[in-house]
């Protein structure tokens, strides 16, 4: 890992300061993506500003018909949550299913949703709920935050503070692990509520993606078998030792009909 | 250089470190505690978990700039002063949960971790599912299985000791 300088500001505003006048900075929550990233040395940020001493990024509450997150929640709260669970259990069952116990005790919500790793989990969630991303300037679509593969609507001194989930009727998600990354190889994340039918396809291909086909078919009639006859194409996504696109095209039928099961 | 307090096993240090150096460099290197390992250093196998403020984590993948005020506990941190083993290291020993022993440090802090979050007990599967982060790639995990079970027991006050729960 190259070096770098080390910030810990107090307040949001410090924090944008701080990355206003760097632009080869970088903020830090849990680490548990960019950790590994500065380890390949794939990035080389001049500054890394801790954002954990940031009190007000912090914690969960229900705001009217919608569950707010701050982005320094971290994994395993969500996933224990009576808030979560009494709301959008589907959520909770995503956060307990990231990486593993010692991922959960670290990673945030932000950081993931900031990264938009295409294997990660909750960009599935984000936009499958219909969410909406709040940063330190604005707020901003789930339709229009994720933007392929590790890029999103955040401008270079913009910082994710929270996310407002609206609270579905019905929810679920399914996701096939690579047996041994534990990474998602291709995932579904079903809704039916104040967003609209949403099906949002994670893993399988750059970016998270919305199923369009699938919705339509979901909104004419909510059943696994809905999705049955909607194919999937191959092109356009991942490819790998881990499986090919033919295989992830496959998958993401397998999951949607899990995830409209699990949703029920 | 960033200057990082915590507590380790109980001890205050005060330790001036780079910022790009990881926990786990900062107990095997500066306090010289070598119990934590580390395996994969891509926050995969788990050798290198330690307990922050009583949590779990993969030292590997955590700075040391942000542990200052922290308190962390090592494997070196569980037996008491007189060398009396925690209960998860007593019940490693007796069900034979381990053979080369690269992964246990990792796999009894985890496991302390499961076990303690998990006040209502853990059925096999759950204690299964609760090791997906710590690897071990020789003992077949059935005895880990089994020694973590065990000491479940005992640290929940359902057995009195790890020998009364052996088989």
């Amino acid at each position: 890992m190259y070096d770098f300088a080390y910030h810990k500001p107090a307040s949001i505003a410090d924090a944008v300061k701080l990355l206003a006048a760097d632009p080869e900075a970088k903020v830090v929550s849990g680490g548990h993506t960019l950790l590994p990233a500065l380890k390949h040395r794939l990035n080389k940020p001049t500054s890394l500003i801790d954002l954990s001493g940031i009190a007000d990024l912090k914690g969960i509450k229900k705001v009217g018909n919608s569950i707010v997150i701050g982005a320094l929640t971290r994994h395993v709260e969500v996933a224990t949550s009576e808030i979560v669970a009494a709301a959008i259990p589907a959520l909770a069952y995503m956060a307990s299913h990231i990486g593993d116990n010692q991922v959960r005790n670290r990673g945030t919500i932000g950081g993931s949703v900031s990264n938009n790793d295409p294997a990660a989990d909750y960009p599935g969630a984000v936009l499958g709920l219909g969410a909406t991303v709040h940063t330190s300037k604005r707020k901003i679509a789930a339709d229009d935050f994720f933007q392929g593969m590790f890029t999103t609507a955040l401008e270079a001194d913009e910082i994710l503070t929270a996310i407002e989930f609206p609270i579905p009727e019905k929810a679920g998600y399914a996701k096939m692990k690579n047996p041994a990354s534990r990474y998602v190889m291709a995932g579904a994340f079903v809704s039916k509520g104040p967003m609209g039918v949403r099906v949002v396809i994670n893993g399988a291909g750059p970016g998270v993606f919305r199923q369009s086909a699938m919705e339509a078919a979901l909104a004419a009639s909510w059943a696994p078998g809905a999705v049955a006859g909607v194919k999937q194409d191959a092109d356009g996504l991942n490819s790998d030792i881990h499986g090919s696109a033919e295989y992830r095209a496959h998958l993401v039928g397998v999951m949607a009909k899990r995830a409209i099961i699990a949703a029920g | 250089m960033p200057q990082v307090t915590l507590t380790v096993n109980g001890k205050t240090h005060s330790v001036a470190v780079e910022s790009r150096t990881l926990l786990v460099e900062l107990l095997r290197e500066k306090l010289r505690l070598t119990g934590t390992h580390v395996g994969c250093d891509t926050s995969q196998c788990g050798a290198c978990v330690v307990h922050i403020n009583g949590e779990s984590v993969k030292s590997c993948t955590t700075l040391a700039v942000m542990c200052d005020g922290a308190a962390v506990t090592t494997i070196e941190g569980l037996a008491a002063a007189d060398g009396t083993l925690h209960p998860m290291q007593e019940a490693f020993r007796e069900y034979h949960a381990l053979q080369c022993g690269f992964c246990t440090p990792g796999m009894v802090m985890s496991a302390i971790d499961l076990v303690q979050k998990h006040p209502e007990g853990l059925s096999e599967r759950e204690i299964r599912e609760g090791l997906e982060g710590n690897l071990c790639r020789c003992t077949g995990y059935h005895n880990i299985v089994k020694a973590i079970a065990a000491a479940a027991d005992v640290m929940h006050g359902k057995r009195e000791t790890i020998a009364a729960a052996a088989e």
